[in-house]
């Protein structure tokens, strides 16, 4: 058995853990809510910009349709955007985004498709790299940045229409982890090229409701798909911030919980230890005193 | 004025406007226009400038940078590049 003073020492670490894990828990807390916000404020954005597509989409058909609206008319080669977090320390938060890409990637490569992925954020990398290394064409570290603007998708988006345009890439899907509440976060898929058409988002009356263009339809859906993608990216970008904030701040909340019930059984098992020593002392006195 | 027009300016960080007024000023891409209740179905990308929103006797100014403006049936929306309300 161990004794008492190494028993000692193995509570007050137990103790100092606690203490850490209580601090990042209220740390994450105090983020989710203001990265919350975020996510809740840019939603009208992005619902809006979707809602306009559609409704141009409606009226755009045939050849006339770009590219990043209609696709190449091939699905063969895939890009996977994976979208996890820069730090860990969050739960299953990563591993439940990675899984979910993972088990695409394999479906994809199963049916010899040619799949590349690039990932967003520090820790997508080591559980892809291991199994399709030679498949990740670009990783984006976000960790340096403090507040996320569409200047930080902004690059992002970029180099996603380059490879397109360049006839690169076919289908373009982008996971992240869809910030349902606090404690649910949904490992979406979600499709950037072609630009998928909600048709529930388009009101009755506004099918084939004449629009004046200007300039042309186009012209315009030639500026707003590729603004669309950004705004698409940056969304699941904050969505992702939430998800993380509050993915750590329950796995937090668990560790603090764990540590205290631990810190109470060693306690319960040192003052024992310390009764019986105590015990046994006195009877060596007692008996010694006997004996004599 | 008895019609109001719905309108509601958003950025994407966050909806900067959103409400009933009499008529909205924006700097289209191809020339300014105004917007009243009922206007005809349009669509126009936009150009840095200024928005100008006039709600009875009160006028509320936005500077905005690019974006797209889309007058349908329920009114008029604007997605700003950038969004914020001038002091008038």
């Amino acid at each position: 058995m161990a004794s008492l003073k190494e028993m000692r020492n193995r509570i007050s670490s137990v103790k100092a853990t606690q203490k850490i894990t209580k601090a990042m828990q209220m740390v994450a807390a105090a983020k989710l809510k203001r990265s919350q916000d975020a996510a809740q404020n840019a939603r009208p954005y992005a619902e809006r910009m979707s809602a306009v597509i559609s409704n141009l989409a409606a009226g755009v058909s045939g050849d006339g349709a770009p590219k990043l609206l209609a696709g190449t008319g091939s699905d063969r080669r895939h890009l996977i955007i994976v979208a996890a977090a820069d730090r860990g320390l969050a739960g299953g938060f990563t591993t439940s985004i990675t899984r979910a890409a993972r088990d695409r990637i394999q479906a994809l490569v199963s049916e010899g498709k040619d799949v590349k992925i690039i990932t967003i954020g520090k820790k997508a990398v080591p559980p892809l790299r291991r199994l399709f290394g030679d498949k990740i064409v670009a990783s984006y570290d976000l960790s340096a940045e403090r507040t996320l603007t569409l200047s930080v998708a902004q690059p992002i988006a970029e180099d996603i229409i380059g490879r397109f345009e360049a006839g690169e890439v076919d289908v373009v899907t982008l996971f992240y982890s869809r910030f349902k509440s606090v404690v649910s976060q949904v490992p979406t898929a979600q499709q950037l090229i072609p630009a998928q058409i909600a048709d529930a988002a388009l009101a009755p009356d506004l099918k084939g409701a004449a629009y004046d263009y200007e300039p042309s339809e186009e012209g315009i859906l030639e500026t707003l798909l590729p603004r669309n993608i950004t705004v698409q990216i940056l969304s699941a970008l904050l969505e992702n911030m939430a998800g993380f904030y509050a993915s750590q701040m329950t796995a937090m909340d668990n560790a603090t919980r764990n540590a205290g019930d631990m810190i109470r059984g060693l306690t319960i098992q040192y003052n024992r230890t310390r009764q019986a020593q105590i015990t046994k002392e006195l009877i060596e006195i007692i008996s010694g005193a006997e004996a004599l | 004025m008895a019609e109001k027009l719905h309108f509601s300016l958003v950025a994407p960080e966050r909806e900067v406007f959103s409400g009933e007024v009499d008529r909205v000023d924006a700097p289209g891409a191809e020339g300014d226009f105004g917007v009243l209740a009922g206007h005809s179905p349009f669509m126009t990308a936009l150009r840095e400038g200024v928005v100008m929103v006039v709600n009875g006797a009160q006028t509320r100014v936005f500077q905005i940078q690019g974006g797209f403006a889309d007058v349908n049936a329920q009114g008029l929306t604007i997605l700003a590049e950038q969004a914020v309300e001038a002091s008038v």
